[in-house]
Order: structure tokens, then sequence, then C-alpha cells
């Protein structure tokens, strides 16, 4: 379509060409292509808006999210504009101008009952930033209604004495701001110091760079190991004979239709200390009845059942690939003196190079945020970042700290994926 | 996890089509024994009197639900089974209606509701229905000679195997303290300060290597029944619930139990709203919440119900020193301080999940 209409616009510069019904012929073809750009644009608009409404919407918001906190700019709107002209480093406190805007402000917020705008917004919100002050301020709303109308700041101050500390209204000047990094400051387990510079948590406090390093570690451990087992599989089912390749391809498929939650649970009958394994091993006497060895609810549970839940993803791309390379070659490779091993080295492995490359990445991303298995049989030590986001989304409630977790994992994913693009090339995948 | 039952289905449609002319609310709870018992003292009575239809779903706690469902502006829970400090904090982030206590049935002599409430347990957006209890419980025909004390729980040369414990800093550290040594009206105090979380953190590390994580109520009663544990801290009316109902052999420890309030919240922007707060209302009179007690060891949260309990619903089982507010049970026992974990839940959870994974 698109040459042929290129064609007759070389010809056309010599004059106007006019089809039978007078319209001129480029304009009657410009028509005829807009026509079925348009239709082809209308069949693909179910699955653009699908994605755009299931995925970039809610990517974008989770973006937004994690530098976005409005709930001191909402509560005390007048003092969060005031507060930024005050310079921390000329006096301890703001001004008892200041203190009063802050104390009629919150006086106003009391009997709000909107969502996002109450003082209990702002309470959890200063709280996440000085733990022990969200009672100081729900306390303080209910007074400041009955406060003389002088002395602010002495009245303020009377109510608790952690009114009293510089840092707190240091901080309350920081975050009074609509967008803020502090959730990602809290993402790689930094912290504020009380003159405002971004430091290290201490050590008991610091949780998620190293949640973050493990996951990438047991992804790539179950990576690795998924590889293995599949390889040898994939090359089996490649090169049996129909029959049996496919019954042993409908064992790959039977778990993979099975429901996530039953494979998973299944191995906690088959791992937990009076489990299947364990009661052979003692009846075996490889262990005694007391020292049964925990292999679920820690982090071998989690690589053994993300492991058996991932292989499928690894073995179906590999078969794909290998079905594909004639035997033949191996079989050239090995009549011209080279060993087996030599021969599968330099020509069957490089061949099978699509398939590792899908296989991996796909085990890989798909390990990276997996959230159900490492939650239920993870234990203490098998615990991975999702889960730590979901706890997040449930337990605390603190949505911007998970969406900033989030999107470092999705960075991370991005980057994996460039990174990868960069050695393997994109280009060489072979899904199937 | 969510029951919905071919009855209330069938109810539901007949509502679409204009047959019946009676409302339907979702209540939700914790589920297991606990849910079965508002099922029998509230949600079936409810029906019967009012003719309105009550769909029961499960979960897990925390108000994660309620506020997704309040910020996205389409609520279909109705009534919520939330614990204190939770209802307290919706409240205050205004996630939750205010419940007019005025509403709310007098005593069968009287006594305004009020007035009959236990002390502490009416709030702005809540309205308590029973008092129950974190404690542990162990297996006796495994332990003969079981423990007596919290600070056995933390024994594990006295007592060897693997410890149940909810996946959570709160009670936990209140128990890990009360097992060190320090006083009940002094927990707070202590845990206020950075060595007494130290502290607390200390305690719990002694027998981190022998913990089984549970988080759903019903997970404690089934650990100890395949003995996956020696010992497991619980919710005192699944390990009632497993003794009676089920005849387990599992003996409760009360010495340093903490004691809580579960109440019922309605989200704000219910859709039933007014008949969410009959339901409140109806389930926390005097005979409702006496009836529920005759199902599960939880103690109501009137006094008027107090004297009308009296046996389990089907056996010969005196259900008053079940109770967490029995006075023997109240030796050595501490109320959970929900204004303590509002002000540090974020950071002992950051530092309870910190020290999990180290």
């Amino acid at each position: 379509m698109v040459a042929s209409a290129s064609s007759i616009e070389s010809s056309s510069t010599s004059g106007v060409i006019v089809a039978e019904d007078g319209i001129p012929l480029k304009a009657k073809l410009a028509r005829t292509t807009r026509r079925t750009r348009l239709r082809a644009l209308l069949l693909t608009m179910p699955l653009l808006l699908f994605l755009v409404i299931t995925f970039v919407i809610p990517i974008g918001q989770m973006l937004l999210r994690s530098v976005n906190h409005t709930a001191v700019v909402n509560v005390v709107p007048n003092f969060a504009v005031a507060i930024q002209d005050w310079d921390e480093n000329d006096s301890e406190y703001p001004s008892e101008e200041l203190i009063k805007i802050f104390v009629q402000d919150l006086a106003r917020a009391r009997k709000v009952r909107e969502v996002g705008k109450t003082v209990g917004n702002l309470a959890v919100r200063v709280n996440y930033e000085i733990p022990g002050t969200a009672s100081i301020f729900k306390s303080a709303a209910r007074k400041v209604g009955k406060f003389e109308d002088e002395n602010y700041r002495e009245q303020l101050f009377a109510l608790h004495k952690k009114w009293q500390n510089p840092n707190l209204w240091r901080t309350l000047k920081r975050i009074s701001h609509a967008y803020t990094p502090s959730f990602y400051v809290a993402a790689i387990d930094r912290q504020y110091d009380e003159q405002g510079n971004i430091v290290k948590k201490p050590e008991k406090l610091s949780i998620y760079v190293d949640i973050f390093l493990r996951t990438l570690w047991l992804s790539a451990v179950i990576t690795g190991i998924c590889l293995l087992l599949a390889f040898p599989i994939s090359f089996l089912m490649s090169v049996l004979p129909l029959k049996t390749s496919n019954l042993l391809m409908i064992m790959v498929l039977l778990p993979f239709w099975t429901s996530l939650l039953v494979r998973t649970t299944a191995w906690i009958a088959i791992l937990q200390s009076q489990g299947v394994i364990n009661n052979i091993l003692v009846w075996l006497g490889v262990f005694g009845d007391e020292s049964r060895p925990q292999m679920i609810y820690n982090q071998t549970g989690t690589i053994i059942t993300m492991v058996h839940i991932l292989l499928p993803f690894m073995v179906l791309p590999l078969f794909s690939v290998m079905k594909t390379i004639p035997p033949s070659y191996m079989r050239a490779a090995r009549s011209m003196g080279g060993s087996w091993l030599y021969s599968f080295y330099r020509i069957y492995l490089p061949q099978t190079v699509p398939g590792i490359a899908a296989g991996t990445l796909l085990v890989f991303i798909l390990a990276i945020g997996y959230y159900i298995t490492p939650a239920i049989v993870g234990g203490q030590d098998g615990l991975l970042i999702s889960n730590l986001i979901a706890g997040h989304m449930q337990q605390s409630l603190n949505w911007s700290l998970a969406a900033a977790l989030g999107s470092i994992l999705l960075v991370i994913v991005l980057f994996l994926y460039w990174l990868y693009n960069k050695f393997v090339g994109v280009d060489n995948l072979k899904f199937g | 996890m969510k029951k919905f039952t071919p009855v209330s289905a069938g109810i539901l449609l007949a509502m679409g089509a204009g047959l019946v002319h009676a409302g339907t609310i979702t209540v939700v709870s914790w589920g297991g024994a606990y849910t079965n018992s508002q099922v029998q003292a509230y949600h079936k009575p409810f029906i019967a009197a009012t003719g309105n239809q009550v769909i029961s779903e499960d979960y897990n706690g925390g108000t994660a639900e309620i506020k997704a469902q309040v910020e996205a502006g389409n609520v279909t829970w109705d009534v919520v089974d939330v614990e204190l400090s939770d209802a307290i904090r919706a409240c205050d982030e205004g996630l939750l209606e205010e419940i007019d206590h005025s509403s709310l049935p007098a005593a069968p002599d009287g006594t305004p509701a009020t007035d009959d409430f236990l002390p502490g347990t009416l709030y702005d957006c809540a309205v308590a229905s029973i008092v129950w209890s974190t404690i542990f419980a162990y297996d006796k025909s495994k332990m003969a000679d079981g423990p007596k004390t919290v600070a056995d729980f933390f024994d594990t040369a006295k007592f060897p195997g693997k410890r149940g414990i909810r996946k959570n800093p709160k009670a936990n550290l209140e128990m890990a303290l009360m097992a060190d040594g320090v006083p009940a009206a002094e927990v707070y105090e202590v845990l206020g300060t950075d060595e007494g979380v130290d502290r607390a953190f200390a305690k719990l590390d002694s027998i981190k290597s022998e913990v089984v994580w549970w988080e759903a109520g019903a997970q404690p009663p089934q650990l100890l029944a395949d003995g996956e544990v020696a010992m497991t801290t619980a919710y005192n009316g699944r390990i009632f619930n497993a003794v009676a109902s089920e005849d387990k052999p599992f003996e409760i420890v009360w010495d340093g139990q903490v004691w809580d309030l579960d109440l019922w919240v309605v989200p704000k922007g219910s859709k039933n709203k007014d008949l969410a707060l009959e339901f409140v209302a109806f389930s926390t009179a005097t005979e409702q919440l006496a009836k529920q007690a005759s199902y599960i060891s939880y103690g109501p949260a009137r006094q008027s119900s107090g004297p009308m309990v009296a046996k389990f619903h089907n056996k010969d089982i005196d259900m008053g020193p079940q109770m967490p507010t029995a006075p023997a049970n109240l030796t050595n026992a501490l109320q959970n301080d929900f204004e303590f974990w509002a002000d540090n839940q974020d950071q002992l959870n950051e530092r309870f999940n910190a020290w999990l994974a180290k």
C-alpha cells in the first residue's frame, strides 16, 4: 500500500491524475489509507486502553505517590506556606506569629472529617519522620480551641515537652511541601539528622537495602538452579520420540496448570518438620526425632518452592529452541573428531543461547517480584522485598514508602533489562 | 477468604428483581471460631428480627482495606470488627463514620448504654463488643509438667521445643519485657525508652531460632495440634474453642496475658450506613453480647452481660473462668496501650522487620 502510494505520487508530479468521480487520485488514495490506518488503530484500541488502564495509570500513580504526600499542606495550609520564611539557623523556634498561625490551623483542622485532611493524617506524617510524636498533635488539636489569645508559643509548649524540640519545627518546615524525597530517603535506609543532612540509619533499623540485595541474590540462585534442572529435561524432550516427549511435556505442564497456592501449600506438607520428607528421614535413622532439619519457613523453603513453581518458565523456551536444532550438527561435529564435550560446548550450547537468555530473563524477573510463595513459606529469612512492600500497603499503611520501594524495584528491573540487552541482545530472545 | 453463601446470593438476586424490600450488609470479621460465634449470636438473630441479610466476610485485621475502599470511594464493607489501636487511628484519619452512643440500646434494667459499657470501650467511631487476649498455650498431653509463667515461654532450656509467635511486634514486646521481669504496670514506661526496646528485642532474640511465625488467628491451634510447636501465643478464644469443640488437650497460661478490645466500626461512605448502625446497636445489646460469650471465651464489653454468661452453648463448661477478665486470670495481666502503639508502631514495625530479617 505504501509502495503504491509513493509510486503514484511520483507520477502525479507531471499533472493531477483524477479518478472516475472527479476527485484527485492522490486525495482519494490518502483517504483510503487513512481509513485503513484508522481501522487498524481501532482494532488495537481495546488492547491500548487495557494497557493504559491496567499498566500506565497505576505505575504513574505509584511514581507520583512515592514523592507526593499532601498531609501537611492540607491540614495546616497557612502554616505550611508561612513557615518557609523562617530561617532555622537564625532562631531555635519559629516566631510567636508563626506558632499562632499553626495553632489556628490546627484548631480549624480539628473539625475536619475528610479523608487526607484530618489532624490524624498530619500526626501520622510527622510520626514517619520523628517517631513518638503522633499523640502530641492529636492531643494538642483537642486543646488548642481553649487557648487564650496571647502567648501561643508558651501555651503550646506547656502541653508537652516534645513541642520544645527544635528538631520538630525544622522537620515540620522540611515536610511542608506537597512533594518530598523523604520516602526515597527512607527506602534506602537513610534518614535526616538534626541538621537536615541525609545520614545512614542505625543498624537495627536498617532493612530495605539488605532485603533488596537478598532479593537479587535469591532470584539469581533460583534462576541458576532452574537452568541447571531445566537444561537436561529440555534436551531429553527435544531428542526423544514424539510420544515420550509429549508425556514428559505433560508432566512439566501439569504443575503449571495447578493453582499456585495449592503447590505452595503442598510443599509445606512435604517439607515441614512433621512432614513427609522429615518423617522418612527420621524413619531411616538419618536424623533423630529431636533434630529434624528445618526445611520450610526459611530461605531453603523459599528456594525449593520457587524453583518448582518457576521451572516451567525455563523449560518451555529452552525446549522450543532445542527442538529446532538439527541433530545432524552434533553428529557432524563428532564425525569430524570433536569429543562429545567439545562438540557440545562449541556446537550445541551456542545454539541454545536464545532459549537460555529468554528462560533466565523470564525466571529472574518473575522471581524478583514474587510475593505469595515467600509470604507463605519464607518465614523470617526467606522474605523478599515484595513482602515488605505488601506490609506497608496492608499493615503500616505507609503507601508512599511502599510506592518508593516499588519504584526502586521497577528501576532495578529496567536496569537489568538494559544490561541484558547490552550483553545478550533482546533480538536474541526466543520465548517459544 | 470471602464467604458468599448461596442463600444471601439468592436474596440479592431477589432484591435485584424488586421482590424483597430488605437490605443486605456486609459484616467483616476475623474468621474461624470467632466469626462463627458472631454469626450465632448476632447475624442470625439480626436476620430473624429485621428480615435483612448479612453477608459475612473474613480478613486478618488492619485497616488497609478500609482505607483503600474509602479513598477509592467504593465502600463495600459496612461493618468491620477491628482492634482498638486501628479503630482510633482510622477514626483520626477520617476513615470511619461516627457512631451516636445514644443509639445503643440500654441494659435490661434501664441503665443507659453509656453507663453500662465498661470504661474505655466506647469511642467516637467505634463500639466495643468483646475483650480478648493474647495468651500462650501448650499441649498438656505432650508436656505433663507444663509452663506456669510467661518467663517459661522464653525458657527453652527448661521447656525445649519450638515457639509459635504472631508475626507482629504488638503484644510480643510486652510479653518479652514481662518475661524479663518488668512488672505489668511498668511495661509501657520501659518500652517508651530505647533501652527498654533493646531489652525486649534481646529477650525475643534469645528464642528467635526456635520461633515459628503465625499471622492468622486460626494458625496457632493448628500448629499446636500438628506438633509443629511446643508452645504458641494465641488469641485465647481460639485455644478455648479447640479445647471445647474439638477436645484438644491444650492448656492456656494466663500469666502475662495482654488483653485488648475488638470493636465494631462503620467505614465512611458505607452504602448501607443506617442498616450498618442498626446492626451495631443490635449486636451490642446486653443479650447478644452475653450470647456470643457462650460460643467463644471472649468477655462481653457490657457490665450487664456479665451475669448472663453461663455455660458453653453445647457443653457443661462454665464460661466465667475462661474469660480474660476473670479475676484469677488477671493476676499478671496488661491492657494493650493503643496510644503507645499509635505513636510507636511505625518505628517498632520497622525495627521488628529488620530484626526478623537479620
